[in-house]
């Protein structure tokens, strides 16, 4: 196992040389060994975090037919540093009745239930923090704390409007983890097993060409969890001035927008391997481990600039509508996509590969013309019921 | 003392002190919180057992569910909005008495169980023993616990229909 192949055991090996070599014990060596890699890959993160905010800005600029920051450096590169120094210097307030400790203790949870998701993404076939095998569930029990951390921000703040926020917010998340629960299924039921690093490595044939449906369902269902428009009706900016974050100031805001943005990429980056492969593109993986790292960096941007697509064309929609749709419309359709794909995939198992994948492409494909024809006779009956009754 | 009971003593000191905390607070949302502390401290104890599939559900489930909607109700139904209350219950004492005693006799009970005294740790699980699909066949399998499954699913789903019954608003 050369250098390229195998970094991140090449450089544990040779440190864990280099502390013995010093006399520390080799438990306390290795210990000190996983704190290091826990502090690099957090580092990581956090630079990344930074160079998000300047993606953000320039990609919606870049929507909305304008230029975005561009005198803070070249093509405004610099931009985020200057945000951060004025964040860092700015007043750092507590509303007047605000519960201090919950107050404060609510940005550090949401950005720590971020940061523990990478805890499971496989960069590499050999670089993971953890091989988990229950990967799958982990990253919901991860969105558990950030839910937590939404209403102690709002029930900190000693003010109505953030209370009504983080309400809203909880609703939905708590609400839209059950579409995304049984859409993550779906790649356990192909890959036979919940860990991450299975999945990634049974997609010989992506999984988004056996599951298109699932694909969509979990990407609508992540948008919701991370709080996005159109899912925003937290941080409504028209209705609620901040949501939960009205009272937050200076880094405390930092941390919940910067934790913001990186669990939208973390999202990506997770779509990218639940649905696209993963670190794996025609076999560039296995030539060297930073090209795999490259490549689930790729995905991972393009995940996010989905995610970004989406909040940026479409409008917010309304508290109500958006918990009918998860109910009435989301829940069902995932749980009979769940039974139909099951099924296909005990029906089909024998066959040659090309009927599987059409197979289980067209059971998708129907299944979702099904489900919108269902919605739109609905829709239709509603509309008639109301088109009586309106005299203009 | 290995890692491992080093790791043991500081949760289960941290269990004990939250579960203090939930019951001696004054106010109400602190108490829910220190609930979340504890029920966090319990996952940790079951993930130092390797039940990993437990403690992910644990998370789920109660810290996810369980416990926002304890907070949501404590949120929601104060009776004046205040934030910490009298204390209501005057026969307090009588509730610690049953607990020293429920503890002596758990205390009594355990000293004659050798199994305290033995060196060798929890068997270690035979490698390669996958938990998840054991879980899985042991809850569907018909010579195993798919009976009770079914069950705990039907009353689930009554429940949810009770709930949608009690809150439906008939227009």
């Amino acid at each position: 196992m050369s250098f390229w192949n195998d970094p991140l055991k090449v450089a544990a090996d040779w440190l864990l040389g280099i502390f013995t070599g010093w006399g520390m014990p080799e438990i306390a060596a290795q210990i000190l060994i996983g704190f290091l890699g826990i502090f690099m890959l957090i580092s990581l993160l956090m630079v990344l975090d930074i160079f998000l905010v300047w993606v953000e800005r320039k990609v919606v600029s870049r929507f909305q037919d304008r230029i975005g920051p561009n005198r803070v450096g070249p093509f405004g590169l610099i931009q985020p540093f200057a945000d951060i120094i004025k964040l860092l210097i700015k007043e750092d307030t507590t509303p007047g009745g605000a519960d201090r400790w919950v107050y404060n203790i609510a940005p550090m949870l949401s950005m720590m239930s971020v940061l523990i998701l990478w805890a499971v993404v496989p960069l590499a076939p050999r670089i993971i923090g953890v091989d988990l095998n229950i990967g799958a569930l982990y990253i919901i029990a991860a969105g558990a704390i950030g839910t937590l951390s939404i209403i102690m921000a709002g029930w900190a703040s000693n003010n109505k409007f953030a209370l009504i926020g983080a309400f809203r917010q909880v609703a939905v998340m708590v609400s839209f983890e059950i579409p995304m629960l049984t859409t993550l299924l779906i790649p356990t039921i192909f890959a036979e097993s919940m860990g991450f690093n299975a999945i990634t490595e049974a997609q010989d044939i992506w999984f988004v060409w056996l599951a298109p449906l699932a694909a969509i369902i979990f990407l609508i269902a992540a948008i919701a969890e991370l709080g996005r428009a159109p899912f925003d009706m937290a941080e409504g900016e028209s209705e609620l001035v901040a949501g939960y974050n009205t009272e937050y100031s200076g880094m405390k805001f930092g941390m919940f927008y910067a934790g913001e943005l990186l669990h939208a990429f973390t999202f990506g980056g997770f779509w990218a391997i639940l649905f696209f492969g993963g670190y794996r593109f025609l076999g560039l993986e296995q030539v060297s481990a930073f090209l795999a790292i490259a490549v689930i960096v790729f995905k991972a941007f393009l995940g996010y600039w989905i995610i970004m697509w989406v909040k940026y064309t479409l409008m917010r929609i309304r508290i109500d509508h958006m918990l009918g749709f998860n109910w009435k419309f989301l829940t069902p359709l995932a749980f009979v996509l769940l039974i139909v794909v099951a099924l296909m995939n005990a029906l089909l198992a024998g066959t040659p590969t090309w009927i599987y994948v059409l197979g289980m492409f067209l059971s998708n494909v129907v299944l979702g013309w099904v489900a919108l024809e269902i919605a739109r006779s609905y829709s239709r009956k509603e509309r008639e019921k109301v088109e009586g009754v309106v005299t203009t | 003392m290995t890692g491992e009971q080093i790791i043991f003593i500081l949760v289960a000191l941290f269990t004990l002190g939250s579960g203090f905390m939930v019951v001696t607070t004054r106010n109400l949302v602190h108490a829910a919180l220190w609930l979340v502390s504890t029920l966090f401290c319990v996952r940790v104890t079951i993930a130092l057992m390797s039940a990993y599939l437990l403690a992910a559900v644990q998370v789920v489930v109660y810290i996810g569910a369980i416990a926002i909607l304890f907070i949501f109700a404590v949120m929601l139904t104060r009776k004046d909005l205040r934030d910490q209350g009298p204390q209501h219950n005057p026969g307090w004492w009588t509730g610690a008495l049953i607990a020293v005693l429920v503890f002596a006799g758990l205390f009594a009970l355990l000293q004659g169980w050798n199994g305290l005294l033995e060196k060798k740790g929890p068997t270690a699980l035979p490698a390669g023993f996958d938990q998840i699909s054991a879980l899985g066949n042991a809850l569907v399998s018909p010579d195993a616990y798919v009976l009770p499954f079914e069950v705990a699913s039907v009353l689930l789903v009554a429940a949810l229909v009770g709930a949608v019954y009690v809150a439906f608003n008939r227009k």
